[in-house]
């Protein structure tokens, strides 16, 4: 509708409607938005701010809980920090003014390295295979295509405890468990029923012209594929890469039942975080942070897609 | 066939009369290029999936147990089935279970098309404001769970704090995630902060697919507002509203990471959802046996769910 229509369409809600549902709406984002800023506030806190009644909202920040995420700390007795040369750093002098010295660095960085090995590693293998079938599916005759559609989404409807059993024991026999090539196979195989999908949806917006007339000016099947197709789907291909991205990134149950030490991503590894005495609440704010900021980013990159993706493409916009 | 693809003109000429002949001549047919792209996923969906799953059932159906691989192991026939559906520990898992997804669906529902009704306003800054009311469901479940324990904690927790500002009550008089009233609704809260925006969005397309004309004709035959909202919006968005709860019913159905680290299923059992309790058989009492055939039992309902959404889909599609 044109904007010279608008000021005369019976249709469109008038200026004090907009302005209530323009508040509301902007009263729900704020309370909605309110634990993720304090989940960075809090970051940023001291422990005795962060644990203090009533919650401080001014404070003066902190990067002890940076610091305590990614190092690990031992007590030591003041006569012996003082025999030790000044400081190295800011983080360590956070630490002896409580009595500590740095003993070395955390396990973070490696789980968030893991964390993004198995995540970009599931998601190019998804999007691969991904890509491939739902290319087949869209356009070829496959015997049975409805049924193979379905069984590929099926698979996405499993609880994840229920395979977990079958594949810890699986993973066991064929050594594979707590390896990150067993993480990236199993994340593969429940993304790729979403790229699967998603991507079908992408394929078929591509029109079957633009391959016919590149076949007729010579082209193979499978050129005309590389060449003309793919390069027509790449912001499909793109966002449906974002959304498996996003699911290896989050997921806790098969990496807390399948994984302890070498292969563990970050999401089972935060809630463990422990500091003296109980959880380190900065520091598993901002371990929360860390792990949160490149979500933020990808939601605002993909927002146009969202719809799409949370439905398995059943909805387009 | 070299000369035919050498030679433009005559593909031309043969395309138009006969298209499968050409695309079969040229190196792989259509069929085997069809195959090879799919093969590769349905077979890492065999070996990941459904391989396990088989051994699942077989599982099902013995007493072994994980945690010893070397005893020997005993058919059982379908021992665990029955003593799983008579299982009260199971029922009460059920009941929580249910009582979870129906009110976070109810929730969501109510709250989510409401949002999509005032978004759909389209008031200046609409895009902006959505995409941050977006951002709780993009957000990892067991990160955001765990979070969540720190605001309810009763002495420090911020959701105590403002629970207490607004009724006057003591922050430390009640424990959001220690009391067995209360946790149900703990998780409830968050479940609902996390995925109301999930709804939201579907109902969104949903109202966005009313085509203007309806409601000029409904104005044009004076129709109320409120006679367009029951007549018009709400039965145009029902298929959407539909999906977007069978996809909340089927995903809170299956609920463990954000349930396990908030409250665990603690106290007792009260959150004790079905996965957690399959969870505790399968990797705490290492009941491989019983466990395999809960998960059977907990699969088959899901995938009836699954049968009852394509359906609703292809319903939605065919608008």
């Amino acid at each position: 509708m044109s904007l010279s229509n608008a000021a005369h369409s019976v249709v469109e809600p008038s200026a004090r409607t907009r302005r209530i549902a323009g508040s509301l709406v902007a009263l729900y984002a704020i309370i909605t938005m309110i634990p993720l800023i304090w989940i960075v506030l809090t970051s940023f806190k001291s422990p005795d701010d962060a644990i203090s009644y009533p919650p401080k909202i001014l404070f003066t920040p902190s990067l002890e809980g940076y610091c305590n995420l990614f190092t690990t700390r031992s007590r030591q007795t003041p006569e012996f920090i003082r025999t030790l040369g000044p400081p190295q750093g800011l983080c360590d002098s956070i630490a002896r003014d409580r009595n500590m010295v740095i003993a070395g660095p955390s396990n973070y960085v490696p789980r968030f390295v893991n964390s993004l090995i198995i995540a970009f590693g599931s998601t190019v293998l998804a999007v691969a295979l991904g890509t491939l079938s739902a290319y087949g599916f869209s356009r070829f005759r496959v015997p049975l295509k409805d049924d193979l559609l379905f069984f590929i989404l099926s698979t996405r409807m499993m609880p994840p405890i229920a395979v977990a059993i079958p594949i810890y024991l699986m993973y066991r026999t064929l050594g594979l468990s707590d390896t990150r090539l067993g993480m990236i196979l199993l994340y593969t195989s429940v993304n790729v029923s979403l790229a699967v999908w998603l991507l079908k949806g992408f394929i078929d917006e591509v029109p079957r012209e633009y391959e016919e007339a590149a076949m007729i000016d010579g082209y193979t099947r499978f050129q005309a594929f590389v060449k003309v197709v793919l390069p027509q789907a790449t912001t499909g291909i793109a966002a449906t890469a974002i959304f498996c991205l996003i699911f290896a990134w989050n997921e806790y149950a098969f990496a807390v039942l399948l994984t302890s030490g070498n292969a563990q991503t970050a999401p089972p590894f935060i809630p463990i975080i422990i500091g003296e005495g109980g959880q380190d609440w900065p520091a598993v704010a901002a371990g929360t942070t860390f792990f949160l900021v490149p979500i933020v980013v990808f939601t605002v990159l993909l927002r146009k897609h969202l719809l799409r993706g949370i439905t398995f493409g059943a909805v387009r916009k | 066939m070299n000369d035919l693809s050498a030679s433009p003109q005559i593909t031309y000429q043969a395309v138009l009369a006969r298209p499968g002949v050409v695309r079969r001549i040229r190196g792989l047919s259509d069929r085997s290029l069809a195959w090879l792209f799919i093969t590769p996923t349905i077979v890492l969906l065999l070996a990941i999936n459904i391989f396990p799953l088989g051994w699942t059932i077989y599982l099902s159906f013995t007493n072994y147990r994980a945690n010893r691989a070397n005893a020997p192991t005993k058919w059982l026939g379908t021992d665990w089935y029955q003593s799983i559906l008579t299982d009260p520990d199971v029922w009460a898992a059920m009941q929580v279970t249910a009582h979870f997804v129906i009110w976070t669906v109810i929730i969501e529902t109510v709250l989510g098309f409401g949002l999509a009704f005032l978004i759909d306003k389209k008031f200046r800054g609409h895009g902006l404001w959505t995409t941050i009311i977006l951002l709780p469901m993009m957000l990892s479940p067991a990160v955001v769970g765990n979070f969540w324990t720190f605001l309810y904690q009763p002495q420090i927790g911020l959701f105590n704090y403002v629970v207490a500002f607004l009724t006057g009550r003591d922050a430390s008089s009640f424990q959001m995630l220690g009391d067995v009233t209360l946790s149900p609704w703990a998780i409830i809260i968050v479940d609902a902060w996390m995925w109301t925006p999930y709804v939201m969005l579907i109902c969104l397309a949903g109202l966005r697919s009313i085509p203007d004309y309806i409601y000029e004709a409904a104005e044009v035959d004076r129709a109320s507002k409120w006679r367009q909202f029951w007549s018009i919006t709400l039965p145009m968005a029902l298929p959407f509203i539909m999906l977007a709860v069978l996809f909340r019913g089927i995903e809170n159905f299956k609920m463990f990471d954000m349930v396990n680290l908030l409250t665990g299923g603690g106290p007792g059992s009260t959150t004790e959802v079905a996965s957690i309790t399959l969870k505790r058989a399968a990797f705490e009492s290492w009941r491989t046996g019983y466990s395999s055939a809960f998960a059977i039992i907990l699969f088959v309902t899901v995938f009836g769910l699954a049968n009852i959404y394509v359906k609703a889909l292809n319903r939605v599609k065919s608008r």
